[in-house]
């Protein structure tokens, strides 16, 4: 897409960002602190209800809510928002983004490094912000289609239904190691982690709370199961409506490069989608329902999205810039079709051009040598995508960095 | 330990509670019952003086993890202050402790110590308080030397105090000489306790500012003629510790503790002093620019992600010193807190921990 704004427009729509988010930083205390703790509360009661009610076997499906409610709570309004280190302010060693272990297989060490630091900085820039797709859907025109895209609705269906496993195994890039530009061996640092967390999670979910129901044990076994996918399902479709619906926008590499401050914002502003509804389903969806808002300021709490929201859409209209705001079922609808219609080429020459490359992977392949460092972060983005991203960095930094300084 | 204990510390407890642990389901309903980590409950409070900054002791009742302390050492205690942890050091000022044995802390309510004013002040019987175990190397030796001399300045009084009523519990034989510097008679702690101790202890409270001698080494020689053979033990501000230091020279029989006075700066916006990185033992002028930068300059690579703020992948530990955030402006000096350094720059002198 190309940047509406002028630099000198850009420049001004960032520092009203930025007042906003000053103003909103230095106001936090007590009343957020304490909003945390009743949420964490709050959760560890749906979590106790739902272990106890394994017990009582008419109350199964009960059961199930609780727990399915109580993952929710701990994966998004708890562990998103206090791994992003929206609550380390406040000192508390328990709520701090580098102690804090979320109920879910991916350890949050690896998370950090692909959500916070990749896809947040690099939001919708195609070849760079690796949640685009999460490297097996095609989820943007300007993806190349290939053969597997034919299998982009099997493969979200899947991903839905696995999304815990799809978020661990995310950081593997096992498509990359599938186009032979990334080896087994490259992934090698995150075996021990992932092996760890994963034996944990199973064998608390999967062993012993069943075995601790004696005689339920499966059902409680095909309970905590039903918790764990009632999760997915909702964690996949809240994210998904944050940067797939219709009307958001993507970006290319060259057209990010140098970018200013405002231009971030710009970025992030048009690169993300909100999803109306209940204050109730604002908390159930870790506010992630104000996505915009969270791209914006992704360390500010959460709870004060909702807030900020009517300031944050003044400025977008202000500056004539969608605010793409709509009701859960019209979001998902559209990122139902764009799966479906991204599934099949654009046109005869993007079929031709498809069918020409292999089956899998995003670019043509390369031989996996190490790039030798070039000024042109564009072309090593090209070929390297993994080591794009540090060169890409040094490349960039003035143009961050400097703005904001 | 209890069935209870053994069994909220098991690998099954573990087991079941990951990724959280047993504590934090244990203290949404009892918060001194957590199992790895050391609270205390505030028994009783007890104002010492009124006289300038108001003085108080407050008594806690740790809980099971507390392992005890040695007469002379410090806890950090942990409050929760307008949503903010806020984490300070305090010297216990009763007798040496084992575990299930009360404590005391003494503070003065500093006017611009947030963490003292607010356990003087707003505290209340009853509230619990976060606490490490206990710390430091101010302690008395085993077997005790013949006599020993205690010399302190102010609020230096609570580990000597520590000292001194551990030794006199002990039933020590030998003669202490104590020296204590404080404001006036009406700043003066622990004052009844002070005026009724046994023969063996000698001790002399002055008060520089209503006429008494500051400290010297002369004055010293004066009050205690053999002092340069004594153990001594000396607790106060820098400046008092910095003279007896020279009085002792080199001595080994010298032990001090001291304050962390503030380091604030004059000014926020222009950055002066340097920055020491302490696991790299380097230092660098100050020039404005984010720490992250600083580092790099001086060759050090610490782990950084988008530059910008947001990732926290930079986060280190300022120990010391005052940061500037470059991008709010938000100037904070609080002692050991995480700082991201792509956005932080030092404002006077600072030591982090890379
Ligand atoms: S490098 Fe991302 S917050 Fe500092």
């Amino acid at each position: 897409m190309t940047i509406k704004l002028s630099p000198e427009q850009l420049e001004a729509f960032g520092q009203e960002l930025d007042e906003l988010r000053n103003r909103t930083m230095a106001d936090l205390g007590q009343a957020d602190a304490d909003y945390l703790r009743s949420v964490i509360k709050a959760q560890r009661a749906f979590e106790g209800a739902g272990r106890a009610l394994f017990y009582l076997p008419p109350a199964w499906p009960l059961a199930v809510a609780a727990l399915s409610v109580s993952k929710i709570l701990d994966n998004m309004e708890i562990g998103h928002n206090v791994m992003h280190g929206q609550y380390d302010w406040m000192g508390d060693p328990q709520l701090n983004s580098r102690m804090y272990e979320w109920d879910t297989v991916c350890p949050s060490e690896q998370w950090k490094y692909s959500h916070n630091y990749i896809h947040h900085t690099y939001t919708n820039i195609l070849g760079k912000d690796r949640d685009i797709g999460y490297g097996i859907l095609r989820m943007d025109k300007d993806q190349q289609w290939r053969p597997n895209h034919l299998l982009n609705p099997v493969n979200a269906f899947l991903l839905m239904v696995f999304f815990q496993w799809g978020v661990l195994l995310h950081d593997l890039e096992v498509e990359e190691i599938a186009a032979g530009r990334r080896t087994w061996g490259d992934t090698k640092h995150l075996h021990r982690g992932m092996i760890r967390k994963v034996r944990r999670q199973v064998l608390k979910d999967y062993v012993l709370f069943p075995l601790l129901t004696g005689p339920f044990a499966p059902l409680t076994l095909a309970g905590n199961v039903g918790a764990n996918l009632m999760r997915n399902l909702w964690t996949f479709s809240i994210i998904f409506c944050g940067h797939f619906p219709a009307g958001v926008e993507s970006f290319s590499i060259e057209e990010t490069e140098g970018e200013s401050r405002g231009g971030w914002y710009y970025r992030q502003m048009l690169g993300s989608a909100n999803i109306t509804g209940s204050p109730l389903f604002h908390i159930m969806s870790g506010n992630l329902s104000h996505q915009i808002e969270h791209h914006l300021f992704p360390d500010m709490p959460a709870a004060r999205y909702p807030t900020i929201a009517p300031e944050v859409k003044a400025i977008a209209d202000k500056y004539g810039l969608e605010y793409n705001s709509k009701s859960l079922s019209k979001q998902l609808g559209s990122v139902y079709v764009k799966i479906a219609k991204l599934a099949l080429p654009d046109s005869m020459e993007d079929l031709r051009r498809g069918l020409r490359l292999p089956f899998l992977g995003r670019r043509k392949a390369t031989p996996a040598t190490p790039p030798t460092p070039t000024s042109d972060a564009a072309e090593v983005a090209a070929t390297f995508p993994r080591v794009d991203v540090e060169s890409a960095v040094q490349d960039a930094d003035p143009g961050l960095v400097g703005a904001g300084v | 330990m209890t069935l209870t204990q053994t069994l909220l510390r098991s690998p099954l407890a573990a087991a079941l509670t990951t990724p959280h642990g047993v504590d934090r389901y244990i203290e949404l309903v009892a918060p001194m019952g957590v199992v790895d980590e050391v609270r205390a409950k505030i028994v009783s409070i007890h104002r010492e003086t009124s006289a300038g900054a108001p003085v108080a002791t407050l008594t806690l009742e740790p809980n099971r993890r507390w392992r005890g302390h040695q007469a002379g050492q410090y806890v950090q205690v942990g409050v929760e202050i307008d949503g903010r942890r806020r984490t300070r050091c305090f010297s216990v000022s009763s007798a040496e402790s084992k575990p299930g044995d009360l404590i005391t802390l003494t503070m003065r309510a500093n006017p611009d110590g947030l963490v003292s004013r607010h356990l003087v002040e707003d505290a209340r019987v009853g509230d619990v308080l976060f606490l490490s175990q206990a710390q430091g190397e101010f302690t008395i030796p085993n077997p005790l030397p013949a006599s020993v001399l205690l010399i302190s300045g102010g609020s230096g009084i609570t580990p000597v105090m520590s000292i001194l009523r551990t030794l006199l519990r002990r039933g020590y034989g030998g003669t202490i000489h104590f020296v204590h510097y404080a404001q006036s008679p009406d700043h003066q702690i622990y004052e009844a306790e002070l005026r009724d101790l046994p023969p063996n202890v000698k001790v002399r409270l002055l008060y520089p500012e209503c006429g008494d001698p500051a400290y010297t080494t002369e004055e010293l020689r004066g009050l205690v003629p053999d002092h340069a053979e004594l153990d001594t033990w000396a607790c106060g501000p820098a400046g008092l510790i910095e003279l007896v230091q020279e009085t002792y020279a080199d001595s080994d029989r010298l032990k001090v503790e001291y304050f962390k006075t503030s380091t604030k700066p004059a000014s926020d916006v222009v950055a002066e002093g340097a920055t020491s990185f302490a696991v790299s033992g380097k230092e660098s002028a100050n020039e404005g620019v984010p720490l992250l930068e600083q580092a790099e300059a001086l060759g050090l690579s610490p782990e950084y992600g988008c530059r910008m703020g947001i990732c926290m992948s930079c986060t280190s530990r300022k120990t010391e010193g005052t940061v500037r955030n470059v991008m709010t402006g938000a100037v904070s000096d609080e002692p050991d807190e995480d700082i991201q350094i792509c956005v932080s720059a030092a404002v006077g002198d600072c030591t982090v921990q890379l």
